[in-house]
């Protein structure tokens, strides 16, 4: 019995971040219409944008293959499965443990090797141009975001999503620069790659500012739906770390009585949306960048993790 | 031992460091200055925390010296030198972006290997203290010789001096704190007039005021 | 007797290899099929004696006079020689195949089972001068196999410059073993283990041994004869080469470090360390310049060692700390990764070797599309780049995982040097990981998808039965390594236990069968458990998109936002997708200077481009080497014309300067 509960819990998780997923990208769209004096579209239009394109034609060019073909499915089904590991509004749920932080990081890998393949598949100029800029950025991407890891670890004495959460959560390891910095890092690095401004722009229409945009530009139909929501979930996935990292308070641990777990997920769904509004606000304040400042930016990133990281062991006198 | 008396004073010499950095990695000259001015306000914060600390009274002299020199008049100072005698906005690097950043880490990892044996029998406060400000002093050095723009290497030596200060206020009991302090101010505000000296003349070819006059355009010469 | 069993394997290979000198019924097909035969006999001795963790050995009276040979197997013997006889029993599964495609059989078939056996040898050897002939005849049958398409005047520069490194290797490690024998000239690997030499003879032993050993398995800077080496000598060998033969040079290092030496300093470990992080750096970053197939896989060959040495370098610090279990984890990382590495690198090549026989081609910028003319080969090479790029649920990533969790448990060790540099060199991890995931998006999207580029591509074919059985035996074994390493690791545990001292927690009791490195609180992955899920999220992805969405689809011209241009020179190449990551990168650390020449407008000439990338190596240390050499040679040469009575006087001059010596020697 305990057992079918545990199941229902994880499970519930995963439908969570599935159907939350294009309502955070409606929010996201709204507040950043509305700072730029727009009306913007409804939050729920990403719902409606992504049923339209279920329901048409997929066109294919005449060279696409299995792999065209098969990427989307790929990308969707591993970017769920890293975004369903994420702890949410409980900790300790049943598979909480079969992948740490390194895991889900990797798994992102795993999504976004699929997608450069897909991008290069159909040969042109444009999948090309994603594909080499996407895999720049992921490669300027990675280390910060092992020092990120590295700093969180050595804060918490483990790579455990679940268990950094709960010790978070009691407010033991006190204020610490280092956990500040490793903040920043994280959001630059979760800004990088959800190809947001300043690094790419999702919603443009010029083939030399994309990246994203430029390995899916031959899909159609119910696999370019599958992308778009595999794009916003790897959003959800981002705000979802921040949170559990960073303000993980309010989560059900322990006892999982069902007063916690609905005060979790208000608490939950709350951060999720006040990050939802805050990305825009970042947004609209910075224009895109060249291509070859993003190691700027990165490097920004980097240095933040590796100061992080040397400062904690000045303070802890390791 | 991690009492709130460390925590924030940890916090405010990490804040400096971390500004320290955010120096070198700036590109115009404005952003450079408002960097200093913010990291002098931070110092002030950190010399009047340690005094409280401490129950050094004395220290507050001090903080108010760092924050109301370095704080505001030079960095206003230097802002208009730079919009009068109209320098360089943009500053040239001799290192690009990246290899200044990893010499500036590499400088942060030497500066904690460094202090580490030094202090094995301070405490950890005294040895976090000398390891932040030895850092500081290091970076403020990379500023100082991979810019080329006059104002830097001045904002460079400055951030070096607060480099120097926090490590004399981590110091209990360090003897004449403020009269450095001041010695100091007085030793960079010469600079800056020296600075200013040499581009006047470098500009009009002499530092006559009354030679100025004659530049004035539509006022009339007169005895 | 397992050593018994494992010396009877390395006898038949050298007499296959007598008989394949034989023409009439002793062709390809007999050679490769009893090569297979044997290895998978060596497999078999060697996966025994790992299971029962015993140690067998045996002393023959072959070798030097009164001193006979002495062989041995025990824990890391075993593991090697499963690594070494897996490798071979699929490359001669391949090689039934490709090996058809030889012009000049003769001039490869006596020389492939003196290989295997020359290998087999290295492994079980227990006396330095066993191991030293074995290590040569390694070399040297290995280089007349780099020989074998002598034609072609690369080929013939790289198997000299081979020749040189691998003498020179030899000479390091002779010097090594001379300087742990001591003054006894105890030659046997026991008693060096019982000796006890002073502690500068110590550091100075495991500077020879990294020299020594690391030339062969490929670090940086002594790597530079492993890119040439490597693509020069036919496919199924350049798998051997690349993921056989550099394991048996980490095995060298391993023995000799881990084992004959007594106990070396912690500093060790940092220079183990930074030289294995500089290495992978280096060589991922090598690997995305090139354009040909082979010469990538090699240079990524460089990388992968890399990882290897980061996880030694971290055993030997933890373990000269005293940090048995932390010392366990990072050896089993290390170790594990040397079996992945052998399984998909060599999957890799035989993917390269079954695309050059299929197209006449190595080059990646006249290749494309080849997903639809090789179907089968694209796909396991696919599952090939995946492992390679260390994504999970393959078994790359467990090794990169085991060794990241290494990484984090080195705050706890003393030395500050340690402490700071193991973050940074967990950085360098962590960036050539994702610039070898760029790698392989490269190779596997230029030689692969897209459009053919020349007729060749156009009108390949998919290879023979025996290369894709081979290649589908190694994917299968990646995804297996992925899905189940809790026993990989338990089978690594005597290893781990006779050299670092320790054991991790047993693996395949945990629930789930998930892997624990440390504790259950600190870190687990459960790699079934991942691929479970991806199946299952999958698979309820296409039932709602069937259920959910129309099933109407439609084939139709590339759009291309509009402008659809037919030529395939409009695709991405190699060099331009690896444009992004050689201007960040590659301006520093190679000096890489492109130039473009376009025509002025009006003129109707083609632009040209032209990439230059200087090797810092070559440019730094071997080209100066090689006029140093080359200046005092000249010198030198002054010595061939001299008088009689110049050469007199020379001799005079010795003979006081020795007494001298012995003068103010009492």
């Amino acid at each position: 019995m305990a057992m079918i509960l545990e199941l229902a819990l994880q499970g519930a998780q995963m439908l969570l971040v599935v159907a939350i997923a294009p309502l955070v990208l409606g929010v996201t769209r709204k507040v950043k219409a509305r700072l730029l004096a727009r009306i913007g579209p409804p939050v729920i239009q990403p719902y409606r944008d992504i049923w339209k394109l279920m329901h048409k034609e997929a066109v294919f060019a005449h060279n696409a293959s299995w792999l065209y073909r098969g990427a989307p499915y790929c990308i969707f089904a591993v970017t769920w499965v890293a975004a369903a590991l994420i702890p949410t509004y409980a900790t300790g749920l049943l598979f909480s443990w079969s992948a740490d932080l390194i895991a889900i990081v990797a798994l992102l890998g795993t999504a976004r090797f699929a997608l450069a393949l897909a991008g290069m598949d159909v040969g042109t100029a444009f999948g090309g141009l994603g594909a080499s800029r996407e895999m720049m950025i992921a490669s300027l991407a990675e280390p910060a975001m092992l020092l990120i890891v590295f700093t969180v670890a050595l804060v918490a004495g483990t790579t455990q999503l679940s268990a950094i959460a709960s010790l978070f959560a009691t407010g033991s390891q006190g204020l610490r620069v280092s956990l500040g910095l490793a903040v920043f890092a994280l959001m630059f690095v979760g800004i990088a790659e959800n190809a947001r401004i300043p690094i790419d722009n999702p919603a443009t229409h010029l083939e030399l500012t994309m990246v994203h945009e430029a390995m899916v530009l031959e899909y159609s139909g119910r696999h370019l739906a599958m992308i778009e929501f595999a794009a916003a979930l790897k959003l959800v996935l981002y705000f979802s770390l921040i949170a559990c990292l960073f303000v993980p308070f309010g989560m059900a641990a322990g006892q999982k009585t069902a007063a916690a777990l609905a005060l979790g997920l208000a608490v939950w769904l709350a951060k999720i949306f006040a990050l939802a509004a805050l990305l825009p606000v970042g947004e609209t304040s910075v224009a895109k960048m060249r291509v070859f400042r993003y190691p700027v930016f990165l490097g920004g990133a980097f240095a933040a993790g590796a100061l992080a990281v040397f400062l904690l062991f000045v303070s802890r006198g390791y | 031992m991690h009492s709130l008396t460390f925590d924030v004073a940890h916090l405010l010499a990490g804040t400096m460091l971390v500004l320290s950095f955010l120096l070198l990695y700036q590109d115009r000259v404005t952003a450079v200055l408002n960097v200093f001015a913010l990291q002098a306000c931070t110092l002030a914060l950190s010399v009047a925390w340690q005094s409280v600390a401490q129950n050094a009274p004395h220290l507050i002299v001090t903080a108010m010296v760092a924050l109301a020199v370095k704080g505001f008049f030079i960095p206003a100072a230097l802002h208009r030198i730079v919009r009068r005698l109209e320098i360089h906005r943009e500053i040239e690097q001799v290192l690009g972006g990246g290899p200044t950043m990893l010499t500036g880490l590499g400088l942060v990892a030497l500066s904690i290997l460094l202090v580490q044996p030094v202090g094995e029998g301070a405490g950890i406060i005294v040895r976090e203290d000398l390891a932040f400000a030895l850092a500081i002093v290091l970076l403020g050095m990379l500023m100082m010789i991979t810019r080329r723009n006059a104002v830097t290497q001045i904002v460079g030596f400055m951030s070096l001096e607060n480099g120097l200060i926090l490590a004399a206020t981590g110091a209990k009991g360090m003897p004449l704190v403020v009269e450095f302090s001041v010695a100091f101010s007085i030793l960079i505000a010469f600079i800056v007039f020296g600075v200013f000296v040499f581009r006047i003349r470098e500009r009009f070819d002499t530092v006559d005021v009354s030679a100025l006059d004659s530049f004035r355009g539509e006022r009339t010469e007169h005895t | 007797m397992a050593v018994v069993v494992g010396l009877c394997c390395v006898a038949a290979f050298f007499a296959v290899a007598l008989l394949a000198l034989v023409r009439g019924p002793f062709g390809t097909a007999f050679v490769y099929g009893a090569c297979g035969a044997i290895a998978l006999a060596g497999l078999a001795v060697g996966a025994r004696a790992l299971a029962d963790g015993a140690t067998s050995a045996i002393t023959l009276p072959i070798g030097l006079a009164l001193l006979g040979g002495h062989f041995r197997i025990d824990a890391l013997s075993a593991f090697f020689l499963v690594v070494v006889n897996l490798g071979g029993a699929v490359t001669s599964l391949y090689a039934l195949g490709y090996g058809r495609h030889e012009a000049a059989p003769l001039r490869v078939l006596p020389f492939y089972p003196a290989f295997l056996a020359a290998m087999n040898l290295v492994v079980m050897a227990d006396d330095a001068f066993v191991f030293l002939l074995s290590w040569e005849l390694m070399s040297l049958v290995s280089w007349a196999i780099v020989l074998a398409h002598h034609r072609e005047p690369a080929n013939l520069r790289a198997a000299y410059i081979y020749l040189v490194m691998a003498s020179f290797g030899t000479l390091a490690l002779l010097l090594c073993f001379g300087l742990l024998a001591g003054a006894e000239g105890g030659y046997a690997f026991d008693a060096m283990r019982a000796a006890h030499p002073a502690a500068f003879a110590v550091e100075l032993a495991v500077i020879l041994a990294l020299i020594g050993a690391g030339s062969k398995a490929g670090v940086v800077p002594l790597h530079v004869w492993l890119p040439l080496a490597h693509p020069a000598a036919p496919s199924h060998v350049s798998a051997l080469l690349s993921g056989v033969m550099t394991k048996v040079g980490i095995y060298g290092f391993v023995r000799i470090v881990f084992d004959l030496v007594g106990a070396p300093a912690p500093w060790n470990g940092l220079v183990v360390l930074v030289l294995g992080g500089v290495t992978a750096t280096l060589g991922v970053l090598y690997a995305l310049m090139q354009h040909d197939l082979k010469r990538l896989l090699a240079y990524h060959t460089v990388e992968n060692i890399g990882i290897i040495f980061i996880g030694l370098g971290l055993a030997l610090a933890f373990r000269s700390n005293g940090m048995a279990l932390a010392a366990a984890l990072a050896l089993t990382a290390a170790l594990f990764h040397v079996l992945n590495h052998s399984l998909f690198k060599s999957l890799l090549f035989f993917g390269a070797g079954a695309v050059l026989a299929a197209t006449g081609e190595r080059d990646m910028e006249r290749l494309g599309g080849l997903i639809h003319r090789m179907p089968h080969t694209a796909v396991v090479f696919l599952i090939g780049c995946a492992a390679i790029s260390a994504l999970p649920p393959l078994n790359g990533f467990v090794s990169e995982w085991l060794t990241f969790q290494a990484i984090l448990v080195s705050p706890l060790l003393p030395q500050w040097g340690l402490k700071l540099t193991v973050p940074a060199v967990g950085a360098l991890l962590a960036l050539s990981a994702a610039l070898a995931a760029a790698c392989f998006v490269k190779a596997f999207g230029v030689t692969f998808l897209g459009r053919p580029r020349t007729a060749a591509a156009a009108r390949a074919g998919e290879v023979d039965r025996f290369s894709r059985a081979a290649m589908f035996v190694l994917a299968a074994l990646c995804v297996l390594a992925g899905v189940l390493p809790g026993f990989v690791i338990d089978a690594l545990a005597p290893v781990a236990q006779q050299f670092a001292g320790g054991v991790m927690p047993k693996q395949s009791i945990q629930p789930w069968l998930s892997i624990v490195p440390i504790g259950e609180s600190r870190s687990s992955y459960n790699g079934l458990i991942i691929f479970a899920f991806m199946i299952a999220s999958g698979t309820l992805t296409a039932f709602a998109v069937h259920r959910f969405a129309t099933r109407a689809t439609r084939r139709s011209a590339i759009w291309d936002c509009g402008f659809p241009l037919d030529a395939p020179q409009t695709q991405y190449t190699a060099s331009s997708f690896a444009m992004p990551i050689r201007r960040v990168f590659g301006s520093v650390v190679f000096g890489v200077h492109e130039r473009v020449d376009m025509p002025p407008p009006g003129a109707t000439r083609a632009g040209h481009f032209a990439v230059r990338v200087i090797d810092p190596a070559w440019r730094w240390g071997y080209g100066p080497l090689a006029r140093g050499v080359a200046a005092a040679a000249l010198r030198l040469n002054q010595l061939q014309f001299l008088t009689i009575r110049r050469y007199l006087t020379l001799v005079f001059c010795a003979l006081i300067i020795l007494l001298i010596v012995v003068a103010a020697w009492r």
